[in-house]
């Protein structure tokens, strides 16, 4: 050695420099996972914090006492034609202005009316409907107050502006004062949200609607995707030839799987929509859609999951006289079904949480009624956070994040099930 | 079951596809403008509560995007209804025409267009020639037309009071332009493009030069920002941003008072009086157009319409008033209320 070093002295001295390099190279790596860790908490945790106020909706109580000739016929059985032409949103507003006797100016009265929802009368028309007897009665019922009156009680309304600025008059806080020294105001849990699909006032909006629409997609996906790429994942495996052709197609399913979802939407658009005049908005043609963006990757995924299988069970079966179907359907598929299986949930995660190929088929539409089949319009659970993130009212913000903690939750579920599916069905060969 | 297996995705591609067909549909589907979208679904909504029919499906296109869907046909996979920010253009006239449609035109009414920044940041008094100014394409020097070199308001001020003799500084600040603005498929960046664009132009005296034209083109440099339909998320910008300009309908600007404020613009506020009284330059009517071959194939939209047409809904007294439409004059009212005994087919030329 030149510098009269030997190899050992030589290697002594590198060690060292090598450990602090390994040594620096974990903490780059620990430090990536911390950094994206604290991302996702900040995301998630701004997203809980502004959504979970959501949960709670703000009712007041009012007393009402609705007279049998706006409810029943002339037989007394309870009509919808009679109750169609009650005016139940007068009703409503009478009734709550009467804890507020000293009001009686008109720009006043409608100021203090609202503070109910606007959709309030129509919510007392329901609960007649449910429960008829509390007609003809002076009877007590909680009803919810309008947007506004909820933001305030949730501290989400800034009140320390000019009165021009704000939301709420000085007069209109006043009453919502008086009413929370009354005590007949207070915040209950938010069913509604629960329960019923989309509506312009945000205290009757819900998600119940856009959940169903995207289950309906999601079993139109499920039906036409997984069939299709198990089909196509047994014949690339075990009959195609290996040669140009394959090798063509493989290339292409791997680029499908990278095509922007929007294509795929612009696709059903042409296809779908203006060839075959499927419906527009329908959930089937959403989910015709997102089956074509997901079937590239449950391909691969069962492409994959085939392949784990050792070839021995195959060449067994065929041995003892099995054709290749047989081998294929009886013997390969069961085995790899908890791969296929792990793949389809993820893909279908992937399609659950899609928005823009549902922009191109006319899925983000304005529905109050929930979707009950195929071809009835319907939107889907992100398209749902994407109208209420544009929404003018306040009080859809903490809709739509609440919005967003449900469809994370329902990803976070497929995900876990993926996980636990291959925990429990992997096999070791 | 080997072969059922095998034939499984056939069946399910064969009855999707054919058992499908369009039965007849008994929901109103509607398209169009993100600014009448609001008021079209909260009409909906009543109508859908207070009647026996289905609360109709709104889908929020932009007019452009609504109207193309609008005149491609009549039929039952086609739109019942467009709402627009902006008159039918001849164009698409002419494309409904060959498609079969005709169509009723009713204005529901009024919006004006802000031109927003942060409450915090000093209040513009400008004109809607400063606006044209600071947003033109190009615009032109002593050697032709040019692109638009100014680069904060402060020049925008000294170019407008050195071309107009009427026109004296007004004391903009050395801030850079930055103005959000809607994208063209938006009847809002068409209302913004006559209104502040074309009107700035000729009050600026600039339109024979830049032409019809180049007057409604923006400048592409980074001055106009394009933002999606999404105003809310323009609202956020201009929050988070006190340098920033927004230009969105009335709606927004009425829900958002604490955060933005609106230009005075040619010495006119944005408020309601100045939108009805048509003082204030951004002032523009909203329409909605129904598809007539449909009127008695889809139930209800005769009754929607009586809805939305009604003293209920568009006075000032009516609902659409708290969430920012500001109404007809009473003698528009009663002009656009009488179509609703004969639906006339409107024409465009």
């Amino acid at each position: 050695m030149g510098n009269g070093k030997t190899n050992t002295e030589l290697i002594a001295k590198s060690l060292e420099k090598r450990h602090r390099r390994q040594t620096r190279l974990k903490y780059y790596g620990l430090f990536s996972i911390l950094l994206g860790i604290t991302f996702l908490i900040i995301l998630l945790g701004s997203i809980t914090l502004n959504g979970y106020t959501a949960l709670q909706q703000t009712v007041v109580q009012i007393s009402v006492n609705i007279s049998p000739d706006k409810v029943f016929d002339d037989n007394g059985n309870i009509s919808e034609e009679v109750m169609y032409n009650t005016n139940w949103d007068g009703l409503a507003k009478k009734a709550f202005r009467q804890e507020f006797p000293d009001v009686v100016d008109r720009k006043e009265k409608r100021k203090l009316s609202d503070l109910i929802s606007s959709n309030a009368g129509y919510d007392i028309k329901w609960m007649v409907s449910q429960n008829p007897s509390i007609v003809g009665k002076e009877t007590k019922l909680w009803v919810k107050t309008s947007d506004d009156v909820d933001q305030l009680l949730k501290g989400r309304l800034t009140v320390n502006v000019p009165e021009e600025q704000r939301r709420l008059s000085n007069s209109q806080l006043k009453w919502v004062k008086n009413l929370t020294d009354k005590g007949i105001i207070k915040k209950q849990f938010n069913t509604v949200f629960f329960t019923s699909a989309d509506s312009r006032e945000p205290e009757s909006s819900g998600i119940l609607g856009a959940i169903i629409g995207s289950a309906i997609a999601m079993v139109v996906t499920m039906a036409l995707a997984l069939p299709f790429a198990v089909m196509a994942a047994i014949y690339l495996e075990y009959f195609a030839k290996p040669g140009k052709w394959t090798d063509f197609i493989e290339v292409n399913i791997n680029n499908l799987a990278a095509v922007p979802s929007i294509v795929f939407g612009l696709l059903g658009l042409a296809v779908f929509l203006n060839f075959f005049e499927l419906p527009r908005s329908a959930p089937l043609v959403g989910g015709m859609v997102l089956s074509l963006m997901t079937l590239p990757t449950i391909i691969i995924a069962s492409r994959a999951a085939i392949r784990a299988v050792p070839s021995s069970i195959r060449d067994a079966a065929l041995s003892l006289g099995a054709s290749k179907m047989q081998a294929a359907v009886d013997h390969v598929l069961p085995l790899a079904s908890p791969g296929i299986l792990t793949g389809t949930i993820i893909g279908m995660a992937q399609a659950l949480g899609e928005t823009a190929p549902l922009i191109m088929i006319g899925m983000v539409v304005f529905l109050v009624d929930i979707p009950t089949g195929f071809t009835d319009a319907a939107t889907a659970l992100p398209v749902q956070i994407y109208i209420w993130s544009d929404s003018a009212e306040r009080a859809f913000y903490e809709r739509s994040s609440l919005a967003i903690m449900i469809l994370v939750l329902f990803l976070i579920t497929m995900n876990l099930l993926a996980v636990l599916l291959r925990k429990k069905f992997e096999k070791k060969w | 079951m080997q072969r059922f297996v095998a034939i499984l995705p056939i069946i399910f591609l064969s009855t999707t596809l054919f058992s499908t067909e369009v039965t007849a549909r008994n929901q109103i589907k509607v398209v169009g403008s993100s600014t009448v979208f609001p008021f079209s679904t909260i009409v909906a909504e009543k109508f859908g509560k207070s009647t026996k029919f289905k609360t109709p499906a709104i889908e929020s296109t932009g007019s452009g995007g609504g109207m193309k869907l609008f005149c491609a046909g009549v039929g039952l996979t086609h739109p019942d209804v467009t709402n627009a920010s902006r008159r039918m253009k001849a164009k698409e006239f002419e494309l409904c025409n060959k498609n079969g449609v005709t169509a009723t035109e009713f204005i529901v009414g009024n919006d004006g267009l802000a031109f927003s920044n942060n409450k915090n940041s000093k209040r513009f008094e400008i004109s809607i020639m400063h606006i044209a100014a600071a947003l033109a394409a190009k615009l032109p020097r002593t050697t032709g037309l040019e692109d638009n070199w100014l680069k904060t308001w402060e020049e925008v001020d000294q170019f407008v009071a050195g071309n107009v003799s009427s026109q004296a500084l007004v004391g903009l600040p050395n801030i850079p332009i930055r103005v959000l603005v809607p994208p063209p498929t938006s009847g809002t960046r068409d209302a913004m493009s006559s209104l502040f664009m074309k009107s700035g132009h000729k009050k600026l005296g600039t339109y024979s030069d830049v032409g019809k034209k180049g007057a409604a083109k923006l400048r592409e440099d980074g001055a106009a920002i394009e933002v999606g339909e999404n105003d809310n998320l323009i609202i956020e910008k201009l929050a988070a941003d006190g340098d920033l300009f927004g230009v969105f309908g009335y709606s927004f600007y009425d829900q958002n008072r604490d955060k933005v404020q609106a230009s005075i613009i040619d010495g006119v506020a944005l408020n309601f009086d100045n939108i009805a009284s048509y003082k204030y330059p951004g002032a523009r009517p909203l329409f909605t157009y129904v598809k007539r071959e449909h009127l008695e194939v889809i139930p209800g939209i005769k009754e929607f319409f009586k809805e939305f047409i009604s003293e209920k809904a568009l006075s000032i007294d009516g609902y659409l008033y708290p969430a920012g439409l500001v109404p007809l004059s009473d003698n528009d009212f009663k002009k656009e209320s009488a179509k609703l005994t004969s639906f006339p087919a409107v024409t465009i030329k």
